[in-house]
């Protein structure tokens, strides 16, 4: 076994190695560019090693200065990680080349694999389905419906040179084949002056389902049941779950039986994924296979028991499987988001900045998180803006879902913005919930973005009731300041209160009972059980036996309250001061159409116009760089610009206005 | 008898719809509540004791004689606010545009003589179009009782004064004079002399908004300490404000109940200050983090916002927080900021709360508009609040605490009692770069040198142990644990007995 491994990479997969290779009592290494030197992986390591400036292009990707590090600490194997050199061939054949392993597959397998065509190739020959289609050029109309009926309709006819989404039609039938050839090359002709179109069978409704296999270096293959990543934003991955509600034991055999022939055909050894595309009949054609551990791993290692991490160490180090394909049992069900440092109402903008507050929910049997950042760390710019994975494990798939929405209620985030509420929202949705899946699903769920639900009739008692129930604490609290009067009023008193949420009255009753509250709100009796105490950020209770962990912040004599992905400022008034909370006028926000907002923190790079400069619709103002992207913010309108407010060079921060117009 | 009781009844009916339902629907329908709806919000339920509910004016001119309302514009009396006691008066926009008359400023002035008497804070609720005109001079003499009452009040119990309408003339001078000035946004403004009359002098056009709303107060002059949403919330964060101050000058600050634990470690301030001395962060976190439950009470959040002052709990008793900001100007003293703290630390001092200093600061702003503007003298002004104040004072250095302005801060020279420092404190006469460019002046010009200079500079002073080793700080505390030591120093500090010589009173540098 080795004595001491380095991970070649960065936030949480570097923690979820070294906890595993601490757990195997082996020495562990991190590597840390100049932007992560307080990073959570550095302080989890037993050493840690500089490598290099911010961008990873001049640390993490570098491959010599890894070779440096395992040099200086002794580490006598490296574990990639995903991303950066996890699948660079030229990475573990350096190691090698040093005496040094590399925790994963060899170098055939990488290369091999890494090649679209060679891997479809490899594929094909070692009987794994592919997207049924025609690579060569299709002279003729009649030539195209011949090969559309041989695949079998829908087909995707495809400019060879294309790209964009220019030169593609989809054709259901014959008609729609003949028609949308000539139109496909007639495009393609005009765009890209090539009239190539070449066909394949078009996968309505995909959904994105991957095997788990795992291999030694003696040539047993197991697979190890498969993930369901289907729930992608921009071919991101947000919500993975295993097993999948689309697959029957059959297709799952069919599935792992060619993922394991592929993976002999390379002789594969270590952990890898092959990747599928599902189509609505459970037809499952090759993707890709990818040579390393993948993101969502856990939810596998939540389903088998196994540790694949460890599982990879021993076989890098030589060791074999001692179980067989008929020891791999799934157990139950395990879901598995991302929580990403970004801001789902601003597009999914990335989001960078210090984490003033991080309490990730408490890790038990059921719920895992695996984190790459702490309270009071930094999520910078220079990288993924994924920060932690959330893992809940059910019995059912249904169970998995309930603590996985219970879970993201209670992870409380404070200082960069994050896609919990989105995270939960998902959860919630009811086609998710009735496992209705394709990789469409937030196009198609979420075609304008995601924003907050809001509060309805469906979901306002939840928040009317906790927020009497803060009340009352807090009115008890109040009671017992120093220096009152002897006739002040007496402490355990019910109270008649309205919730105020935007323009909705809620009256409500707030009785103290032992160990809590009964509120009354609209007739029924709402019994809250909770120790919770001023100050404290999560509101957890038990009403009417539910569970709820409510967030909550004092905003001035406001609550404002997290819940479900809904935000809700809330104020508990009298009745009188609710009656005559109707006189307040509502105020029109500022208007800030005046101003050009940044939309994210960043580095305003360039500012392209001047005082007085008159700018047209959609010409570029300023360049705004945050996470390596430039981001060019233009004119909303025809507009004269009156007053620069910030320089090149400076650090703005979200909101912050870059320039006045007239 | 029963006379008697009917027409107190009819009396006691007119004083309570004041100006008539017209007025009253008119008051509302500029998103303002009636005088008796304020302090019904403001006080606890059926708190309130009303006096002088039939005070009328005594004015006999312009038709004055058949024009009298019970009340004459202003509601007070006293009541509870969770159940400690405090007066009120409260004045009626309904009744001659709550102007004050003879009879309206005798009823204010009685209940402040009464809570001065009992120790016991005032609130003044201000809506009043200005002096009762058909008065004349009467009137006058009115608003000069109320001053005076201000005056000999200050210091003795806290006044507050809420604007929630036109304040004008001579009218601002008795909000000028109290603790502290909240004001309601865009109904509510404050000037000596109006758009009008500045056209007519000054050739500016302004709107009353701009040359004296909430928000000019709260950002440009200073006047206001909170500008707040409507007259709702401003009247609800009144009740949470007020349960931070003590009655009057012989009672300690109120003390609530708190379950939050003394010790809290609070391991993420390890690594609030950044390794990159310009680099800015929040000293709200800090405040937050190490007060209870995380609530922090800040005033003037808009104004000289390079010094933060406000109020937390430490263990459920009242302190006064003064912050440098390095987020804004780098968190430099300037003449507003020394305005703005100084007031504040005499108030906390005035009152027996303990003054918590957190600094970060690389000094005074420079610049002719600084010095021009007398930047010494108002400087001075924090410098003297700080050395008067007899109250407990404990201190923690952050980074900066350069030169002059490193002595202001309530450092152990102006009878600091507890200072502490963090490890990245850097406790010099200036930065590292200003002082080489001194020590070295030759060689200027040779950046080698001069960096290697300012290194060798920073390596010998940028560090909290220069100032350890003459006992300047009491220690260095670790910064997850600066909640724990501050709660450890206030409780020492408890039963602290200062006094200053005597003298009929300081001259401060006004």
């Amino acid at each position: 076994m080795f004595n001491k491994i380095l991970v070649a990479n960065r936030g949480e997969i570097a923690c979820r190695v070294f906890r595993t290779a601490q757990k195997m009592g082996i020495a562990t290494v991190a590597v840390y560019s100049d932007a992560d030197q307080n990073a959570l992986h550095t302080e989890k390591a037993d050493e840690a090693v500089g490598i290099g400036p911010a961008p990873s292009s001049e640390s993490y990707l570098v491959i010599d200065n890894i070779l440096a590090a395992c040099k200086q600490t002794g580490a006598d194997a490296v574990h990639p990680g995903y991303g950066f050199l996890s699948e660079n061939k030229e990475f573990s054949e350096a190691l090698s080349a040093e005496g040094i392993v590399f925790i994963g597959p060899n170098t055939r397998a990488i290369e091999a694999m890494g090649d679209k065509i060679e891997s479809k190739k490899i594929a094909q020959k070692a009987g794994v389905n592919t997207i049924p289609g025609y690579t060569g050029v299709i002279e003729d109309a009649g030539k195209a419906v011949s090969i559309a009926n041989d695949i079998g309709y829908p087909v995707m006819l495809k400019a060879s040179a294309g790209g964009g989404g220019k030169g593609m039609r989809v054709a259901y039938d014959d008609r729609e084949c003949l028609d949308g050839f000539e139109r496909a090359s007639n495009e393609a002709r005009s765009s890209f002056g090539d009239d190539r179109v070449f066909v394949e069978k078009f996968i309505e409704q995909p959904r994105h389902i991957e095997i788990q296999i795992i291999a030694d270096s003696q040539g047993k293959v197991l697979y190890l049941g498969e993930r369901e990543c289907s729930i992608q934003r921009r071919h991101q991955k947000v919500i993975e779950e295993a097993p999948s509600v689309f697959i029957d034991p059959d297709t799952r055999r069919a599935m792992g039986e060619q993922a394991v022939s592929l993976a002999k055909a390379v002789d594969y050894q270590s952990a890898g994924t092959v990747e599928f595309i599902v189509d609505t009949d459970k037809n499952f054609f090759f993707l890709e296979m990818n040579t390393r551990l993948q993101v969502e791993h856990p939810v596998t290692e939540m389903v088998t028991g196994l540790d694949l991490v460890e599982l990879m160490i021993r076989i890098a180090a030589g060791e074999v499987l001692t179980m067989d394909q008929r020891d791999v049992h799934l157990s139950g069900w395990a879901v598995e988001t991302r929580v990403y440092a970004e801001d789902p109402a601003r597009g999914f903008l990335p989001s960078t900045g210090r984490l003033i507050r991080y309490q990730p929910p408490q890790q038990s049997a059921r719920i895992r998180v695996d984190t790459g950042v702490f309270e009071g760390g930094e999520v910078s710019m220079y990288y993924d803006p994924m920060v932690a994975k959330l893992i809940t494990h059910g019995g059912t798939r249904k169970e998995a879902i309930g603590y996985m929405r219970q879970a993201l209620n209670q992870y409380y985030i404070r200082g960069i913005s994050h896609n919990i509420g989105f995270l939960n929202s998902l959860m919630a949705h009811p086609r998710f919930m009735e496992g209705d899946l394709s990789t469409n699903f937030i196009s198609d769920e979420y075609p304008e973005g995601y924003s907050d639900p809001g509060i309805d009739d469906s979901n306002s008692a939840m928040f009317v009731v906790s927020a009497g129930t803060i009340h009352h604490v807090h009115w008890l609290r109040a009671n017992r300041i120093s220096g009152r009067t002897p006739r002040a009023g007496s402490e355990k008193q019910t109270l008649d209160r309205v919730v105020v949420m935007g323009n909705d009255y809620h009256p409500i009753k707030i009785i103290p009972v032992a160990h809590g509250y009964d509120v009354i709100y609209r007739g029924r009796t709402y019994r809250v059980t909770t120790d919770w105490s001023i100050g404290r950020p999560l509101f957890s209770a038990l009403i009417n036996g539910d569970e709820v962990c409510m967030q909550i912040e004092p905003e001035g004599v406001k609550y404002r309250m997290i819940y479900d992905g809904v935000v809700v400022s809330v104020m508990v008034l009298t009745n009188k001061g609710a009656e005559l909370n109707h006189h307040m006028l509502v105020k029109a926000p500022p208007d800030l159409s005046k101003f050009l907002l940044s939309p994210m923190p960043g580095l305003l790079v360039q500012l392209k116009a001047r005082e007085g400069d008159q700018i047209k619709d959609g010409e570029e103002l300023a360049v705004v760089e945050a996470m390596k992207m430039e981001n060019v913010l233009r004119a909303p309108q025809d507009v004269v610009v009156e007053k620069i407010l910030c320089q090149e060079g400076d650090s703005l921060v979200v909101d912050q206005p870059i320039l006045r117009f007239e | 008898m029963q006379e008697i009781i009917r027409e107190l009844e009819e009396k006691r009916n007119a004083a309570r719809l004041g100006g008539g339902q017209e007025r009253i629907d008119g008051q509302h329908g500029k998103g303002k509540l009636t005088a008796r709806e304020r302090i019904q919000l403001l006080l606890d339920d059926g708190s309130f004791e009303e006096w002088d509910m039939f005070v009328e004016h005594r004015c006999v001119d312009f038709g004055m004689a058949d024009h009298r309302i019970p009340g004459d514009g202003v509601v007070t009396g006293y009541g509870t606010i969770n159940g400690r006691v405090v007066f009120v008066f409260s004045q009626d926009f309904t009744v001659f545009g709550g102007s004050l008359s003879e009879a309206h400023a005798e009823k204010i002035c009685k209940i402040m003589d009464q809570a001065i008497k009992v120790g016991a804070p005032v609130i003044g609720l201000n809506d009043s179009g200005g002096a009762r005109i058909q008065e004349g001079v009467a009137s006058l003499g009115g608003y000069a009782d109320v001053f005076q009452r201000n005056v000999l009040a200050s210091g003795v119990i806290p006044q507050i004064s809420m604007i929630m309408g036109p304040c004008a003339g001579g009218a601002v001078y008795s909000p000028a004079m109290t603790d502290f000035i909240f004001m309601v946004l865009d109904s509510s403004y404050m000037f000596v002399t109006g758009p009008d009359v500045v056209k007519t002098v000054t050739h500016e056009e302004v709107t009353a908004e701009e040359l004296g709303g909430g928000i000019t107060h709260s950002t440009k002059s200073g006047v206001s300490d909170l500008a707040l949403a409507n007259d709702i919330e401003a009247l609800l964060s009144l009740r949470q404000f007020f349960d931070y101050l003590p009655a009057n000058n012989n009672e300690p600050p109120p003390v609530w109940p708190t379950s939050d634990p003394m010790d809290r470690v609070e391991p993420s301030l390890d690594s609030l200050v950044p390794t990159d001395p310009n680099m800015p962060y929040d000293m709200k976190e800090l405040i937050t983090k190490v007060a209870d439950e995380n609530s922090f009470f800040e005033l003037q959040p808009d104004y000289a916002k390079n010094i933060v002052v406000g109020f937390v709990r430490m263990e459920g008793s009242t302190v006064g927080v003064v912050a440098n900001q390095p987020m804004v100007l780098a968190g430099c003293l300037d003449i507003d900021s020394s305005i703005k703290a100084g007031r504040f630390v005499r108030f906390c001092d005035a009152f027996n709360i303990p003054v918590l200093t957190f600094v970060d600061v690389p000094g005074f702003m420079p610049g002719t508009a600084q010095e021009y503007g007398g930047i010494i003298k108002h400087g001075a002004k924090l410098l003297y609040a700080f050395a008067e104040a007899t109250v407990p004072k404990v201190t923690v250095i952050t980074r900066k605490a350069y030169g002059g302005a490193y002595d202001v801060m309530s450092s152990k020279h102006l009878r600091g009692d507890v200072n502490f420092a963090w490890p990245s404190a850097e406790i010099a006469v200036m930065g590292p770069k200003g002082a080489v460019e001194i020590i070295f002046r030759k060689d200027i010009g040779d950046d080698e040198k001069i960096t290697a200079r300012t290194e060798e500079y920073r390596r010998k002073f940028a560090n909290p142990f220069i100032v350890g080793r003459r006992g300047f700080i009491d220690d260095v505390i670790m910064p997850r644990d600066t909640r724990l030591r501050i709660c450890h120093s206030l409780s020492m500090l408890k039963d602290k007995k200062l006094e200053n010589p005597w003298r009929k009173h300081g001259n401060i540098p006004l």
